[in-house]
């Protein structure tokens, strides 16, 4: 069956971001904002075409999923066996992320034609969220690394320009330059184990890296460096481009900042597509990561576990309600990563690859909802701070009930989507080790706790003096929540082991009642404290705060991350190396030149007097010249 | 006339007729149209040389022509081109356009000025057109000395001893630049023969390792110093900071890439040995200069420093590519000559633009430009970004030619040397965004900025002449990728022989 239209589905938006970033203009926005929703309306209809296809009438062949190269063109040739290639790979993990980016895209521009009403800068919003589109959907179906690299590269400018979008606040200008320049670090790690993998193997070719039988399992390891083989420091440096994007610890300073951008990119951008972009580049890889470099996939989960708690910690209290759901993305994408590294691969051994990319789906319907609710909230009340709400869920009946159903979900409550997902990842981890459950199990507790807090302290609580009186959001707002809603209830009884899974088999799965019922009495206890804590106003929480003490400030202010940052880039980069290459290149360097040009022109005005013009010193010169030759001569001869 | 001949004929009459306008209205008229025609021509060049290859023509240098010109040495008018001189020589086209449109305002003395810029474009021209190498060092020092009067009549600031610094660092470069050409010259036949100063002649033969170990320095830091090359590169930033905005411009875009272009063409390619032996010293300079540069671009305030600064770090990666001695990395030097000579072009046309209505170039003392000059701000972030390497720009798929090419070797310190220059990207990453942050976003900082002047037509024209060649080139490389791979092959056969 032919799948060339595939390319179709980024070519849409870029087609609409081309025509609304040149022609657009504020006399008559809706009609650009109406042309970008359009274009990536017809993608979703095409991807989900696909995904139909795929996954029920042509991907399966003899019971196993096949790669299908569904467009493949050649965009720039290095060398004979190197070239990036521009094409689609349908698999069944690039099927889903089509359903996923084009579902949240779709309903985040839907959305955005109401949240967004009004702003000078309506058309220029929707341009970039086209270029956005365009730049994740060529990511997702990349056939090759270098592609992924590239459209890695434009999601990453995509986000700067969105976050930066209120270009004339300082605050989102300090976040765009933060969030490009931290993921753009990450990316110079990415970009070498590019170069070293192809170094390696001679090819950036996703099918022939991860073709299980390939060569490129086995080549690089027998070189060592620091005790690793190089294939392993390799996809370290790859994993470090991901945990760049996927906001991992230490290199996650830049997603809480992100959060200065227009909320409806925040759910699109830094919740639900390209966040997990990082986690998606582990999976493309895995088995490359299994087999080549078994350690890499051991430095994932622990990178993923440990963000997870980290995250979890600090999301407990923070104040700004779009900075406690940026954690609590972090938190989540630390699962995901985590159940990628304990995964195995084939089988049931591949429960926590399947795990991971059920997580990645349920979770990017029900936070994009959370931060769409958010979204709801703050342009009801002006305001992100939950110090100034309470009681609202009066005023805004569709924004509580979708809200409280996306805080079911990511606490794992049955039957919303997030049991299903995190209990597979919680018996993937207890199937690794003990540790990284018992890690995970806290972390499920802490989740519920924090979601829950936000829950009751919008929601219950006290109502604030408002200046006028809180609203439901226009028809455009409330449509996508009802939606994401109704997602976040069935895609947890998505059969994810009958399509996506590391080898391509289909494999039985069950629930395994004692993790699931230990995590629901885990989610149960965080929702119950955080009844106590937050339903009404009481000093518990100042309690609670005062019994932590320096924790408790720690974690308010992050773990003082950001600060480490500050000092290397201030005062290290900025102060100590820039300010003396420059004094070294104007004093040294160019002192040097200036020095020799003023020794020529000190020389030559020493020996100026001997051109005087004076014919008699001229004869004189010359006599005792001739006088001295003679003489010099006749010693010689003599 | 010959198509080649043309292109430093129509720059000729152009001067000529620039005698006789009258006043600085029909000089820059006069100025666009010719300037217009050689544009046109150049392009029209590329397709010609593209017929010519799918004719099947498969020498080295097409439309060539010859012409004896001083008989006792043996020098010649030896014109042709290839698929890299092609490349060149279409950006020249289009950087000096968009510089005459770009200096549509000059109204002081504008017909000398103009008559200095063509003199200028033509030294260039003829550079790229040269199979001699004297005739090739003659149009180079064209090309040099009207730098000096630019600079020092309708410069800015210090522009008596930048201009007299920039011309002696250049001649001193030329004086090393001799030494190596007549070196070269005096080994042209080792087997005895005529002494020869045509390329073509002297790659048949193999010079003397002696003297190519003794001469390739000479030839390679005498083109460095004009390609920026560290410790060598300080003329340019007091250069371009005291530069009339068009001089920046050809000068950063066009004049720069003769050192480069002439480091691969004349030293790489007829001293190939000693090139591949000194290549480790050269290939430490270059690293450092792409690192240096970068890191000394952060520190500065004035915009025009900061983009000389940036220029070393660029150019130098030129060089760095230059010297890996891979196919795929001297595709990726003819690429970034390419790439830089555009974007930073662009930059310093915008950079004009933005002094000429603020009258200050301190990025400290700017702030919030994009709300008032929103044509010339958006213009200002696709040029930075594609400085930074952005896909879908022209810097993207030059650096990434370059480090899979320097990659590729077996040798460990050169993919040292590689990831050390790699990691530039974050840097440069830095300080573009430094700039766009200060000047062009956050609340609008001085008040008497609220009304500034909207970009002008003939501002806008030099802008998209040079913005869609970038997006062009970052779009769709392989043409042009594939126009330089085919030209590479009588170098690789040098190296590899």
């Amino acid at each position: 069956m032919d799948f060339s239209y595939t390319i179709w589905i980024p070519l849409i938006p870029f087609l609409a971001f081309f025509l609304v970033g040149l022609a657009g203009n504020n006399k008559s926005p809706k009609i650009w904002g109406l042309i970008s929703t359009g274009a990536i309306a017809v993608s979703a209809v095409l991807s989900y075409m696909t995904a139909w296809r795929y996954l029920f009438q042509v991907g399966k062949v003899e019971e196993t999923y096949q790669k299908i190269i569904a467009f493949n063109t050649t965009w720039l040739t290095f060398t004979d066996k190197l070239h990036i290639d521009m094409g689609v790979l349908l698999d069944p993990i690039s099927v889903m992320m089509l359903v996923v980016v084009s579902t949240v895209s779709l309903m985040v521009h839907i959305y955005s034609l109401g949240y967004m009403k009004g702003d000078p800068g309506f058309y220029r919003f929707f341009a970039f969220l086209s270029l956005f589109s365009f730049s994740m959907f060529g990511l997702v179906l990349a056939t090759n690394l270098f592609q992924m690299y590239i459209f890695w590269e434009l999601v990453g400018v995509s986000s700067f320009l969105l976050i930066g979008f209120y270009y004339y606040k300082d605050s989102a200008v300090a976040a765009a330059k933060k969030a490009f320049i931290v993921t753009r670090f990450a990316d110079l790690g990415f970009l070498i184990g590019i170069l070293i993998v192809s170094y390696l193997t001679g090819t950036f070719d996703f099918q022939t890296l991860t073709d299980p039988n390939g060569a490129a399992m086995t080549q690089g390891a027998g070189v060592a460096f620091l005790g690793l083989s190089t294939m392993t420091w390799a996809l370290i440096l790859i994993f470090m481009g991901g945990a760049g994007k996927s906001a991992m610890f230490p290199l996650h300073i830049w997603l809480p900042d992100a959060m200065e951008g227009p909320t409806p990119v925040s759910a699109l951008i830094h919740a639900a597509t390209m966040v997990v972009a990082g986690v998606y580049l582990v999976a493309r890889l895995f088995p490359l990561y299994y087999t080549a470099a078994p350690f890499a996939l051991e430095v994932v989960a622990v990178v993923g576990g440990f963000t997870s708690l980290f995250a979890a910690i600090i999301a407990c209290t923070q104040t700004d309600i779009k900075r406690v759901l940026a954690f609590s993305t972090m938190s989540q994408l630390g699962y995901m990563m985590l159940a990628l590294g304990v995964s195995g691969y084939g089988g049931h051994d591949g429960l926590g690859y399947m795990a991971s990319m059920f997580h990645l789906f349920t979770h990017a319907m029900f936070k994009a909802l959370l931060f769409l609710g958010a979204g709801s909230i703050i342009h009801a009340v002006h305001s992100n701070f939950m110090g100034d709400m309470g009681g609202l869920r009066k005023y805004m009946p569709i924004t509580h009930i979708t809200f409280l159903i996306a805080c079911l979900a990511i606490s794992g409550i049955p039957p919303f989507s997030g049991f299903f997902s995190k209990d597979e990842i919680l018996a993937a981890a207890l199937h690794h080790s003990t540790f990284f459950f018992v890690i995970e199990y806290l972390v499920a507790g802490l989740t519920a706790f924090y979601m829950f807090r936000l829950y009751f302290g919008i929601f219950w609580g006290t109502d604030r003096k408002y200046e006028h009186t809180p609203h439901e959001s226009p028809l455009t707002m409330a449509v996508p929540l009802l939606i994401l809603a109704l997602a976040s209830m069935t895609t947890g009884f998505i059969p994810f082991n009958d399509f996506v899974t590391s080898d391509g088999h289909a494999f039985h799965t069950h629930i395994d009642w004692t993790v699931a019922g230990a995590s629901i009495a885990i989610a149960v206890i965080g929702i119950v404290a955080a009844y106590f804590f937050y339903k009404q106003k009481n000093d518990l929480p100042d309690k609670a705060a005062n019994t932590f003490g320096a924790f408790y400030r720690w974690s308010y202010d992050k773990f003082y991350v950001d600060e480490v940052y500050m000092f290397v880039t201030k005062s290290i980069l900025f102060g100590i190396i820039s300010k003396s290459v420059a004094w070294f290149d104007r004093h040294i360097v160019d002192g040097f030149m200036n020095l020799l040009g003023r020794m020529t022109a000190g020389f030559s005005e020493r020996i100026k007097g001997i051109q005087s013009g004076r014919v008699q010193q001229y004869a004189f010169a010359f006599v005792a010249g001739v006088v001295a030759l003679v003489l010099i001569f006749a010693y010689l001869k003599g | 006339m010959d198509i080649l001949t043309l292109l430093v004929t129509i720059p000729l009459l152009t001067v000529v007729a620039l005698m006789f306008a009258k006043d600085f209205k029909q000089a820059r008229v006069v100025a666009a149209i010719g300037m217009g025609l050689q544009f046109v021509q150049s392009v029209y060049l590329v397709f010609a040389y593209l017929g010519e290859r799918a004719n099947g023509n498969t020498a080295t240098m097409v439309f060539t022509k010859s012409y004896m010109w001083f008989k006792a040495l043996n020098i010649h008018y030896d014109v042709g081109v290839d698929g890299i001189s092609v490349a060149m020589i279409l950006l020249t086209g289009i950087v000096t356009l968009a510089g005459v449109f770009i200096s549509w305002q000059v109204e002081n003395m504008s017909k000398e000025f103009f008559i200095s810029l063509i003199i200028l474009a033509m030294g260039v021209f003829g550079f790229f057109i040269s199979l001699d190498l004297f005739t090739m060092f003659l149009f180079y020092e064209v090309a040099v000395i009207p730098m000096y009067l630019l600079i020092g009549i309708w410069g800015s600031g210090p522009k008596e001893y930048s201009a007299m610094k920039l011309t002696l660092m250049l001649m001193g470069g030329s004086a090393f630049l001799l030494v190596g050409l007549l070196g070269i010259y005096f080994n042209s036949a080792p087997d005895g023969g005529a002494l020869t100063f045509n390329i073509l002649e002297i790659a048949k033969h193999n010079i003397p390792i002696e003297a190519q170990r003794f001469f390739f320095p000479f030839t390679f830091v005498g083109f460095g110093v004009l390609g920026a090359l560290f410790p060598f590169h300080t003329w340019s930033p007091d250069g371009h900071a005291s530069a009339p905005t068009a001089v920046s411009m050809l000068h950063a875009g066009v004049l720069m890439k003769l050192g480069g272009y002439g480091a691969f063409r004349v030293a790489m390619y007829l001293m190939p040995e000693a090139a591949a032996e000194m290549s480790w010293i050269f290939i430490i300079l270059t690293s450092i200069s792409v690192i240096y540069g970068a890191f000394g671009a952060i520190a500065q305030k004035d915009l025009k420093y900061i983009n000389a600064y940036s220029s070393v770090s660029h150019c130098g990666l030129v060089l760095f590519a230059v010297l890996m001695i891979n196919k795929t990395s001297f595709n990726g030097a003819i690429l970034q000559m390419l790439s830089h000579g555009l974007m930073t072009a662009l930059f310093f046309g915008l950079i004009g633009m933005l002094y000429g209505r603020t009258h200050t170039r301190d990025v400290y003392k700017m702030g919030g430009l994009m709300k008032v000059l929103p044509f010339i701000s958006a213009v200002y972030v696709i040029a930075g970004l594609a400085s930074l390497g952005l896909p879908g720009l022209s810097g993207f798929v030059a650096e990434m030619t370059i480090f899979v090419g320097a990659f590729q070797h077996d040798e460990l310190f050169y993919r040292i040397a590689t990831i050390v220059s790699i990691s530039a990207i974050v840097v440069t990453a830095v300080y573009i965004l430094r700039v766009v942050g200060l000047m062009l976003m956050g609340p609008l900082k001085n008040e008497q900025y609220k009304d500034l002047p909207r970009a002008l037509w003939f501002e806008k024209v030099g802008a998209v002449l040079l913005i869609i060649p970038i997006m062009g080139i970052g779009m769709a490389p392989l043409w042009l990728s594939d126009m330089i791979n085919a030209s590479l092959i009588p170098m690789m056969e040098k190296f590899f022989q």
